[in-house]
C-alpha cells in the first residue's frame, strides 16, 4: 500500500532457503553466468512467464566495509545514488523509470547494496544504460546531500525509535557481535548519521562502486545471449577500478552468553528473542544444509517443536520459533524468539525455550523429522521459482557473501544429503556453545517525560 | 530492439505503454457443486495458486462480537473432520502445502498454494476446514489469546491507533467504525457457537468466489472444486444487510484535526476525506488523480514536496479504499514530533492545489505510460495472478477485464481529471488523526 521506497534490508526476515525442487539433475533456476573482462559479473535468470524483467545491479558493500565512526554511510550512499548525473538529474532516475512502465527501488544490507527495477523486457536497455551511468558518473549537489540525509533521519525514527523492539534489537547486535562491523545498524546510528558528509558519501562511492566490485542480475524474459552485448555495451567502456579490501576481523572475542533487558514504556507486551552466531555458507568449518534443516525442526513453522511444545502443547508462549538468516558473509545468525502467554512470564518462556533445546541436544533428531525438514525446504524450491525477483534475489545475495552459481543450483542436492548426525553437530555446535545474547523486552510503567527507555546489560 | 540515443533524449519521451499482460481465463465448474472457478493456466512453476472470497466480511458481525470473522479466520485451520489441530497443521506442513484465511470488512477470504503433484491432498484438507472445522476448546482458546495479545500491541502501535480512530470518526454508528479484529472486551467473550454461527452465515456457495492459476489442467481442476466446495451449504440464513454509507466529514475546521497523544519521537497521522466507488464511471480517472497525487511514489506530488523538497519524511502517500458500501481517500505521513504541522500543512497545500487547478497534461501522459505498463508487472507469481483474477471477479468485471484494463486507463482524459478533482478534492472534508506528543 505505501510506496516505500529506498528500503533497508535488516537481518532475518529472508529465510528463503538458496533451494529448488524438481527432478533428478535439474538446475533450481537454470541460471547463467559470465563475466566481462572489466570483472562485472552477469547472471540471467530465465523465467518466460511474462514479457518483463527483473534487472538487479548488487554492489559487493554494505554497512559491515564502512570506515569506523561512519556507521548508516553505505545505506545513505543509497539513496543518494537517485541523486543525478550530468545526463539524469536529481530525483529523475525513478521518474524515467515510472515512464517507462517500470518499478524501481533499492536496498543495503550489511554486505551488499542493490539496486534493481522491474520493467517490460523491452525497456531493460534503458534501465542497464540509467544504472551504468550512475555507476560511473553519479554527482551529488550539497543540497540534495543535506536534504536526503535528513530524509535518512525520518527513515530512522520510523524504523528504530518508534520501535522499541528495534531498539532492543540494535542492542542485541552490539552485544553480539562485540568487535565485528555486524555490530552496527545498518541505517547507523543517530549521531554518526548527522556527521556523515557528502565527501564522505563520493569517497565511499569512489572507493567501492566499480564493475569488478559489482554483479548484474537479470531474471525473466530473456537469455545471456541476449543479455551479454547489452551489459558488454552499456558497463563494457567503465573501466575495472580498485577496490578498497573488505576488512573484517578474523575472529570474534571469546564466547559469552550476555542478556539485555529493556523495559520500554510503549511496549505492551514482553518478548524474548536470542541471537546465535554460526559459521557463514562460505566457510568450511560451517554446515548449512544441516543448519536450514535444524531450523526447520526446531522452529520452522506450526508443527515444529517449539511450537508444538511451548504453543500448543504447554500454553506458555502465544508464539515461539527460531529463524535462520545464513546470507551473511562473515558469519550465519539463528535466532529465537517468542512471547509469553499469560499467566506465565518471560522467565518461564525463556526456561521452556531452553529446555526444548537442551532436549534436544540429549536425545538427537529423528530420521524422520530429517526427512520431514528436506522435503519442505525442497518444496520451498519450487515456491521460489514461481516468483519472479526471487531467483535474481537469491542469486544476488549468493554471490555478494562469497556462495557461487554451482552451489545455489545445488542446493536441493545439497540439502538431500543431510542426515541426523550433520544435524546434531550443527546443533552443538551452535545452540549448544557458550555465544549467545538474549533480549528480554518488558513493558514499563508510563514514564514521566523526560525518562528515556532504561537498558542495562 | 528500438537502438538508443543517450538518455538525454530518452528524459524528453513520453514513451508508449510497453508490455501487455495477456492470460487466458477458462471458467472451470465443479459439476457437483456448481461451484465455478477463473482458471488460468501456467507452467512457470510446478505449483498451484488458489485464491477465495466470501463475500460479506467482519462488517457483518453483531456489534457485540466484533471480532468474530477475524477468530472465524484464524480458527477455520485449526482442526478439521477427523483431524485434530496439531494433526492438521502437521497434514498441511508434511506436504507444504500453504492455507490461510482472512478476514476484511467486506469479505472473508482465503489462499492456497501448493506443489501441483500435492494438489489432490491440497483441496482435500481445503475442503475439510470449510465444511467441517472443529473449533476444538484448546485451538480456539489458544488463537483467542493470540488475537488478545495482537489488540494489546495494537494499542501501542501508533499507524493502528490513527487508522482505527480515523475509522471510528468517519464511520460513526456503522459497522465500518469497528476495527474487524474486535475489541479485547468482545473477544474474550467469543465461543464455539459463535464460530459455528459465522461459519454458517458466511462459508456458503451463493456468496463464494474462486481462482485459480498454475499448473493445472481444467479437467484436472472441475473434480477438485467439488472436493474443496461440495460440502458447503448453498445459502446463509437471512441476515440484515451491510447499509451504504457516506463517511462523515470533519463538523468545524477545529475538529478536522484529532489528537493522540503518545509519548514518541516520530509523529504518525493517518487522514482521509471521501472517496470513490469501485463502481463509480470516475473510477479510473479517480485512480489516476490519485497516483499524480500521492500513489505514484517518487512521482507523486506529495512525494516531492514532503520528501524530496523538504526532507521532512521517509514516506508519505495516498491511496484510494473502495469498500462495498462507501470509499475512501486516504492518505499517511510520518513526521519527526516537532515538524508534523508543516507536513500535514504541506499536503493540505497539495490537496488544494490539485482541487483547484487539476494535473498537468505531462503528469496524465506520465501517469499512463507508468499505470498501463506496471499493470504486466503484477502478472509475476501464480498466487499474485490469482488474487487479481478474484479481484475483478468481486467486482463483476469479466473474465477478460485484466486484458482490457489498460483501455480503461487509457481513456482517461485531463478534462476527466480536472473536473474530478475540481468536484471531488477538498482539502476542509479531509480528517487527520495524528498520533505523537501534543504540539509545544
Amino acid at each position: 500500500m505505501s510506496p516505500l521506497a529506498r528500503r533497508l534490508t535488516l537481518l532475518a526476515l529472508v529465510i528463503l532457503p538458496l533451494a529448488l525442487p524438481s527432478p533428478a539433475r535439474a538446475e533450481v533456476f537454470g541460471a547463467e553466468t559470465a563475466t566481462l573482462k572489466n570483472g562485472l559479473q552477469v547472471v540471467v535468470v530465465p523465467n518466460h512467464r511474462g514479457p518483463v524483467i527483473h534487472h538487479m545491479v548488487w554492489y559487493k558493500v554494505g554497512a559491515a566495509d564502512e570506515p569506523p565512526g561512519k556507521s548508516g554511510l553505505a545505506h545513505l550512499l543509497e539513496h543518494l545514488m537517485f541523486k543525478g548525473t550530468e545526463k539524469v538529474p536529481a530525483g529523475e532516475f525513478s521518474k524515467i523509470v515510472a515512464r517507462n512502465g517500470g518499478r524501481d527501488n533499492a536496498f543495503t544490507g550489511s554486505d551488499y547494496t542493490a539496486y534493481h527495477q522491474t520493467i517490460a523486457r523491452d525497456r531493460l536497455p534503458l534501465v542497464m544504460e540509467l544504472e551504468a551511468d550512475r555507476l560511473a558518473n553519479l554527482r551529488l549537489a550539497e543540497e540534495d546531500f543535506q536534504t536526503e540525509r535528513q530524509v535518512v533521519l525520518e527513515e530512522r525514527l520510523s524504523r528504530v525509535e518508534n520501535e522499541p523492539a528495534a531498539l532492543l534489537a540494535e542492542r542485541l547486535d552490539l552485544a553480539l557481535w562485540v568487535t565485528h562491523p555486524y555490530r552496527n545498524p545498518v541505517i547507523g546510528w543517530e549521531d554518526e548519521i548527522k556527521a556523515l558528509t557528502r565527501t564522505d558519501a563520493l569517497a565511499f562511492h569512489a572507493a567501492h562502486y566499480a564493475p569488478n566490485n559489482a554483479i548484474l542480475v537479470v531474471a525473466g524474459d530473456v537469455t545471456l545471449d541476449e543479455v551479454l552485448p547489452l551489459a558488454e555495451k552499456f558497463f563494457g567502456p567503465i573501466p575495472a577500478a580498485e577496490v578498497a579490501e573488505r576488512t573484517r576481523p578474523e575472529r570474534l572475542p571469546p564466547p559469552a552468553r550476555a542478556t539485555i533487558e529493556m523495559a520500554h514504556p510503549r511496549v505492551a507486551q514482553a518478548s524474548f528473542r536470542r541471537l546465535y552466531p554460526a559459521p557463514a555458507a562460505s566457510d568450511p568449518t560451517g554446515d548449512t544444509p544441516a543448519l536450514e534443516v535444524l531450523g526447520e525442526i526446531l522452529g520452522g513453522g506450526g508443527s515444529s517443536r517449539l511450537y508444538r511444545r511451548l504453543v500448543v502443547d504447554d500454553a506458555v508462549a502465544t508464539t515461539a520459533g527460531l529463524w535462520v538468516d545464513p546470507h551473511g558473509r562473515d558469519y550465519a545468525t539463528v535466532g529465537l524468539y517468542g512471547r509469553p502467554r499469560p499467566p506465565h512470564t518471560l522467565n518461564d518462556l525463556e526456561a521452556a525455550m531452553d529446555a526444548e533445546i537442551s532436549r534436544l541436544l540429549a536425545d538427537g533428531v529423528s530420521a524422520e523429522e530429517v526427512a520431514g525438514a528436506i522435503d519442505k525446504l525442497t518444496a520451498r524450491v519450487a515456491y521460489a521459482r514461481d516468483d519472479l525477483a526471487t531467483g535474481a534475489e537469491v542469486l544476488g545475495r549468493a554471490l555478494a557473501t562469497g556462495s557461487t552459481v554451482a552451489e545455489v543450483e545445488a542446493w536441493p542436492e545439497r540439502i538431500a544429503e543431510v542426515t541426523p548426525q550433520r544435524v546434531m553437530a550443527v546443533a552443538r555446535a551452535v545452540l549448544g556453545g557458550e555465544r549467545a545474547v538474549t533480549g528480554l523486552l518488558r513493558p514499563a510503567a508510563s514514564a514521566p517525560e523526560t525518562s528515556a527507555p532504561e537498558a542495562r546489560q | 530492439m528500438k537502438r538508443l540515443i543517450g538518455l538525454a533524449c530518452l528524459l524528453l519521451l513520453a514513451v508508449a505503454a510497453p508490455a501487455r499482460a495477456e492470460v487466458a481465463v477458462t471458467e472451470v465448474r465443479g459439476p457437483e457443486s456448481g461451484v465455478t472457478a477463473w482458471l488460468v493456466e501456467d507452467r512457470t512453476a510446478p505449483v498451484v495458486s488458489l485464491a477465495l472470497a466470501f463475500t460479506g466480511g467482519a462488517a457483518l458481525d453483531p456489534a457485540e462480537k466484533a471480532g468474530r470473522a477475524r477468530l472465524l479466520a484464524g480458527t477455520l485451520d485449526e482442526g478439521a473432520g477427523e483431524l485434530s489441530s496439531p494433526a492438521f497443521r502437521k497434514a498441511l506442513e508434511d506436504d507444504s502445502i500453504e492455507l490461510s484465511f482472512s478476514a476484511r470488512r467486506d469479505e472473508f477470504s482465503g489462499q492456497l498454494k501448493t506443489l501441483a503433484e500435492r494438489r489432490d491432498r491440497a483441496f482435500e484438507l481445503l475442503g475439510l476446514a470449510l465444511s467441517q472445522p472443529r473449533f476444538d476448546a484448546d485451538p480456539v482458546a489458544r488463537v483467542k489469546s493470540q488475537i488478545l495479545a495482537a489488540l494489546e500491541r495494537d494499542a501501542e502501535d501508533p499507524q493502528t491507533l490513527a487508522m482505527r480512530r480515523l475509522m471510528a470518526e468517519l464511520f460513526k454508528g456503522h459497522p465500518y467504525a469497528r476495527p474487524t479484529a474486535g475489541t479485547p472486551e468482545t473477544v474474550a467473550d467469543l465461543n464455539r457457537d459463535d464460530l459455528l454461527a459465522a461459519a454458517r452465515a458466511t462459508l456458503v456457495r451463493d456468496r463464494l468466489l474462486v481462482t485459480v492459476v498454475g499448473a493445472i489442467t481444467p479437467a484436472e481442476l472441475a473434480p477438485l472444486l467439488d472436493v474443496a466446495f461440495a460440502d458447503l451449504p448453498e445459502t446463509a440464513p437471512q441476515q440484515a444487510p451491510v447499509p451504504d454509507t457516506t463517511p462523515r466529514p470533519p463538523a468545524s475546521p477545529e475538529q478536522a484535526t484529532v489528537h493522540i497523544a503518545k509519548d514518541l519521537p516520530q509523529a504518525v497521522a493517518a487522514f482521509a476525506q471521501p472517496g470513490i466507488r469501485r463502481d463509480d464511471p470516475d473510477w479510473y480517472a479517480a485512480y489516476v488523480l490519485n497516483y499524480i497525487l500521492g500513489g505514484g511514489g517518487f512521482s507523486s506530488r506529495l512525494m516531492q514536496t514532503v520528501r524530496v523538497d523538504n526532507g521532512l519524511a521517509y514516506s508519505v502517500y495516498s491511496y484510494l479504499y473502495p469498500f462495498d458500501h462507501a470509499a475512501l481517500w486516504l492518505g499517511g505521513v510520518a513526521t519527526s514530533a516537532d515538524r508534523i504541522d508543516r507536513s500535514l500543512d504541506l499536503i493540505r497545500e497539495e490537496w488544494r492545489k490539485m482541487a483547484e487547478n487539476g494535473p498537468t497534461a505531462t503528469e496524465l501522459a506520465d501517469a499512463k505510460t507508468y499505470l498501463t505498463g506496471a499493470w504486466a508487472l503484477r502478472f509475476t507469481s501464480t498466487d499474485g495472478i490469482a488474487g487479481l483474477l478474484l479481484a475483478a471477479r468481486r467486482e463483476g468485471l469479466g473474465e477478460d477485464y485484466v486484458n482490457r484494463r489498460n483501455d480503461f486507463i487509457e481513456a482517461v482524459t485531463l478534462g476527466d481529471l480536472k473536473r474530478l478533482a475540481a468536484r471531488h478534492l477538498d482539502a476542509d472534508q479531509v480528517l487527520t488523526v495524528v498520533v505523537g506528543p501534543k504540539a509545544q
